[in-house]
């Protein structure tokens, strides 16, 4: 019974958090039940990981630099303009693909850092800097492509926007078996890692969430890699593009984490002056996270470009406000400081699965753009009710973390809280 | 005369998971400087925003007299159409726009919705007369000190024809001169029958003014003393604060100096836009091993500028002179390498330059050496814990754990975290600049506590501080700065506050 208070107290106190993954979970049944159960058909699945995954690559560098205080309103045309390179690279010059990927991420990265000097160096706000990149890339997009498409291109290079890992069973099973075997390894190492961090924590006797939410998030956890893991199983196995997913979102968690690049990006963003004064060099860091975003954006484009086979005049556009989007649905502050990695995958599925959703019913991107509107306003908002309600007690601008693994839970039944109760601060 | 103008009965206010006022009990009579105390997070602010509409009435349970009669404020306005006007510590006046504007903001001069100029302009004047502010109404707020700004403030509420005046600890960011002002005026206000509850940190401005103290502890009202039965005393308003005697407010310590450590020589610091000020004028000092030297100055005397331009000229611009640590020159022009030359600065506004309240004690511990916890750019987590457990511990930061999050804790807890992060840095000169800033009496002699400790553990302290008893309390030599000059270089031994006010009220030349 006080287990299950515990729980209870736990979960009011991060709405946020748990709000994030029962919405989720409620969207995709929403439209499970609405489109006749397509939604989760093994094509399906294989379609909205791939479809999805040059967003969720921008949504990784997108939280980076909003949890920086930043923002960056260019992806899209970077990624138009570096399907724009790769066009004329791999089809025009005829350069091999293992040439032309380096160098298209190569340029990305040269994009990024000429808009990481204005707005690190010369100090102009991230919003101007990266609106004049959306217009300058666009154009630039327009100019190298001719304004025409630039296709077709090469096998190899498509195979990153829709090749599939090969089957090593060789056709003959139902199910794929490498792809089982790297769903199930993954889960076992999400779930060792879990149990790991648990254990650290009460090591060091820091508060841990209550077990039964534990369990029940591994758990949830722990049966969508499966699920999915099957469904994909099913089909062609592992698209290529989901083992670059898999490989970005694991190396960048960690960066975030436990990387003195990620620690000072939090710092950053939490408050500038402080990090500032902690000897922080500031504007590296700020110039870093741009070039990132730059490489990043390339990726994207690159991905976007392979799954089109074509390089397109308007490619990439609008992907900069779906990033956006998935990062603040995910949980990061608008005022910089808090978000994570994982947040912004969550907020990034979620518009995946509406997005896949609502097309498979035969609504019109009218339609679709509204409901997507209404969830990023509906998700910010309950992010700002929530924060005005929980932190009346305390400071002013305390925020909720949205975190996976590390961040201790506030739980008022923790052992040492009763013995040293924490003075807060009235003021 | 005692006529009860205000009674406050039985105020319990509760917030998630605290009770942060309990059965309070506060009367305040007509016309009388009613003075608040207690230690931070005691409930002071909770109580005047229980009062003044902030929160409202149905938040909180008790009932709240005015004038004989009941009140049931739900917002602010409520508040100040009954004459109850709370100024607060952060001063709520827009930058740009200018005195007058501010003082009727809100609250326009206005016929038929247009503004009228001319009448807002001469009645802000009036009322800059009635505070004794001798400035121009047009003036932008921005181009006035903060001192004058806190007169604004009070002719702002003035304006609105205010019976109870609320001042959150108004002298905080005034020097001496701005605070006897302030005070002067609050008596004077006094004599034309405003009743004024002033909440302060400072002992000798509350006995100064008040006639009334009512202390707070812990949510509970613990007593009010009065002047006219003599109650008001010094002791007995940390007695009843802390709830016990304190025998010395400053702990012993015998002082084991060594070699010099850092020496400044010739420091010299243009104002960032004024290029014609010197903020910093050809300022020379030292600091030896186990010292603890004092920077005394009045506001705008260049202490804090002077400290933040050695520290990686985080201050002004044209900076020059020569650091010497340990007789050598160094190099000090970036945070990173007066970091790495092993000079930590703790700032005096620990919310805006300090911490990153967002992030949770740990974190900002390890913030500034974080490349002592990691190898080839990862920290090592668990490390990082055992460290900030270690100063959790040593330093008796009182929270739940290491992973609670700093703008939760209370201002001396804040400042203990502050403290962690710079001993973990590891440094040999320590500067704090106002240490105690905010923070209530227990809390303050823990952290001379540390300071003392610093020293005996060979570490160079310079200390910047606006209270000259807490410099002469924990020093062993003290500087005096005026308008950027060091005017006087004086030895424990030798110094009063008197000695120290003269060189610090010293014209140079």
């Amino acid at each position: 019974m006080s287990a299950l208070r515990e729980s209870l107290g736990f979960l009011t106190s991060r709405l946020r958090q748990v709000g994030i993954f029962v919405a989720l979970i409620l969207i995709v049944i929403l439209f499970q039940v609405l489109t006749d159960g397509i939604l989760l058909q093994p094509q399906n699945v294989t379609n909205l990981v791939v479809q999805n995954s040059y967003i969720l690559i921008l949504a990784i560098g997108m939280v980076m630099v909003i949890i920086a205080g930043h923002i960056d309103l260019s992806v899209g045309s970077i990624a138009g303009f570096i399907g724009a390179v790769a066009g004329v690279m791999i089809v025009h010059w005829g350069w091999a693909w293992w040439l032309a990927i380096p160098a298209c991420l190569l340029v990305g990265a040269l994009v990024g850092a000429w808009q990481g000097y204005w707005i690190a160096y010369v100090g102009i706000p991230a919003f101007i800097v990266t609106l004049a990149g959306m217009l300058i890339f666009r154009g630039l997009t327009l100019i190298t492509l001719k304004n025409q498409q630039i296709t077709p291109f090469p096998n190899e290079l498509r195979a990153l926007g829709g090749g599939f890992l090969p089957d090593i069973s060789g056709g003959t099973s139902v199910l794929e078996w490498l792809t089982v075997i790297l769903g199930v390894g993954g889960t076992a190492a999400i779930l060792f890692q879990a149990l790991k961090e648990r254990r650290v924590r009460r090591k060091f006797n820091l508060e841990n969430e209550p077990m039964a939410w534990f369990a029940v998030k591994n758990g949830f956890i722990a049966v969508l890699m499966l699920i999915i893991t099957f469904l994909l199983a099913s089909y062609r196995g592992t698209p290529i593009v989901l083992i670059v997913l898999a490989v970005l979102v694991i190396v960048y968690s960690a960066l975030m984490n436990n990387s003195i690049f990620g620690r000072h990006t939090y710092a950053i963003g939490g408050n500038l002056h402080a990090a500032e004064l902690s000897g922080i060099k500031t504007k590296k860091v700020t110039f870093r996270l741009f070039v990132n975003m730059g490489v990043l954006a390339a990726l994207a484009g690159l991905v976007f470009t392979a799954r089109l086979n074509s390089a397109q005049p308007a490619g990439g556009t609008g992907f900069e406000l779906d990033s956006i989007a998935a990062a603040f649905i995910g949980g990061a502050a608008v005022q910089g400081g808090i978000g994570t990695v994982a947040g912004a995958m969550i907020g990034g599925l979620i518009m995946g699965v509406l997005n896949n959703g609502m097309s498979i019913l035969g609504l019109g991107t009218d339609y679709q753009q509204l409901i997507k509107g209404l969830v990023l306003l509906l998700a910010v908002g309950f992010d700002i009710f929530n924060k005005n309600r929980t932190g009346s007690g305390g400071g002013s601008s305390m925020g909720r973390r949205f975190k996976w693994k590390t961040t201790p839970p506030a739980t008022e039944t923790s052992t040492p809280a009763k013995t040293e109760p924490v003075a807060v601060d009235a003021k | 005369m005692n006529v009860p103008i205000l009674q406050m009965r039985g105020i319990t206010k509760t917030f998630p998971g605290v009770k942060a006022l309990q059965d309070v009990t506060l009367d305040v009579n007509r016309g009388e400087v009613h003075a608040i105390c207690g230690e931070n997070g005691a409930g002071k602010s909770t109580l005047m925003k229980v009062l003044s509409g902030v929160y409202a009435h149905n938040t909180f349970d008790g009932d709240i007299l005015f004038e004989n009669e009941p009140c049931e404020f739900s917002s602010i306005t409520d508040s100040e159409k009954r004459g109850i006007v709370i100024i607060h510590q952060e001063l709520a006046l827009s930058p740009y726009l200018s005195i007058a504007e501010n003082i009727y903001l809100g609250n326009e001069l206005a016929r038929n919705g247009w503004v009228d100029w001319r009448k807002t302009n001469l009645e802000a004047a009036k009322l800059l007369g009635r505070v004794g502010l001798s400035e121009n109404p047009v003036t932008p707020i921005q181009h006035i000190s903060v001192g004058k700004q806190q007169l604004v403030e009070i002719a702002k509420a003035l304006s609105k024809e205010v019976k109870l005046l609320i001042l959150d600890e108004p002298t905080a960011a005034l020097n001496d001169e701005d605070s006897d002002h302030l005070l002067d005026l609050i008596l004077h206000l006094k004599g034309q029958g405003v009743t004024s509850i002033i909440i302060s940190h400072k002992l000798n401005e509350i006995r100064k003014v008040a006639d009334a103290v009512t202390i707070i502890r812990d949510g509970k009202s613990i007593e009010t003393l009065r002047l006219d039965q003599g109650q008001i005393t010094q002791e007995r308003i940390i007695r009843g604060m802390v709830g016990r005697d304190l025998e010395s407010l400053y702990p012993d310590r015998t002082p084991n100096i060594g070699e010099e450590v850092l020496r400044i020589e010739d420091w010299t610091v243009q104002h960032p836009q004024d290029h014609s000020r010197m903020v910093v004028n050809n300022a020379s000092l030292n600091v030896r091993k186990g010292e603890v030297v004092g920077l005394a100055g009045l506001m705008g005397a260049g202490r804090t500028e002077l400290a933040m331009s050695v520290f990686g000229r985080t201050y002004g611009r044209a900076v020059s002179g020569k650091v010497y640590k340990y007789g050598q020159e160094i190099n000090t022009s970036t945070v990173s390498d007066a970091i790495e030359h092993g000079i930590a600065y703790a700032t005096e506004d620990r919310k805006h330059y300090g911490l990153n309240l967002i992030e949770d004690i740990k974190r900002n511990i390890s913030m500034a050496a974080l490349n002592k916890l990691a190898k080839r750019g990862w920290v090592d987590g668990n490390q990082e814990t055992t460290v900030a457990n270690h100063y959790r511990k040593s330093m008796n930061i009182k929270a739940p754990s290491v992973a609670a999050i700093t703008g939760k804790l209370s201002g001396g807890n804040q400042q203990k975290v502050v403290l962690s992060k710079w001993m973990f840095s590891d440094p040999d000169v320590l500067i704090l600049d106002e240490p105690t800033r905010g923070i209530d009496v227990g809390a303050k002699f823990e952290i001379y506590t540390i300071i003392a400790e610093l020293a005996a553990a060979g570490k160079a302290v310079i200390v910047i501080s606006s209270e000259l008893p807490e410099l002469l309390g924990i020093c062993d030599r003290i500087y005096t700065l005026s308008a950027g000059h060091i005017t006087g270089e004086v030895p424990i031994a030798e110094a009063t506050q008197e000695t120290l006010m003269h060189f610090m009220t010293k014209e140079k030349e």
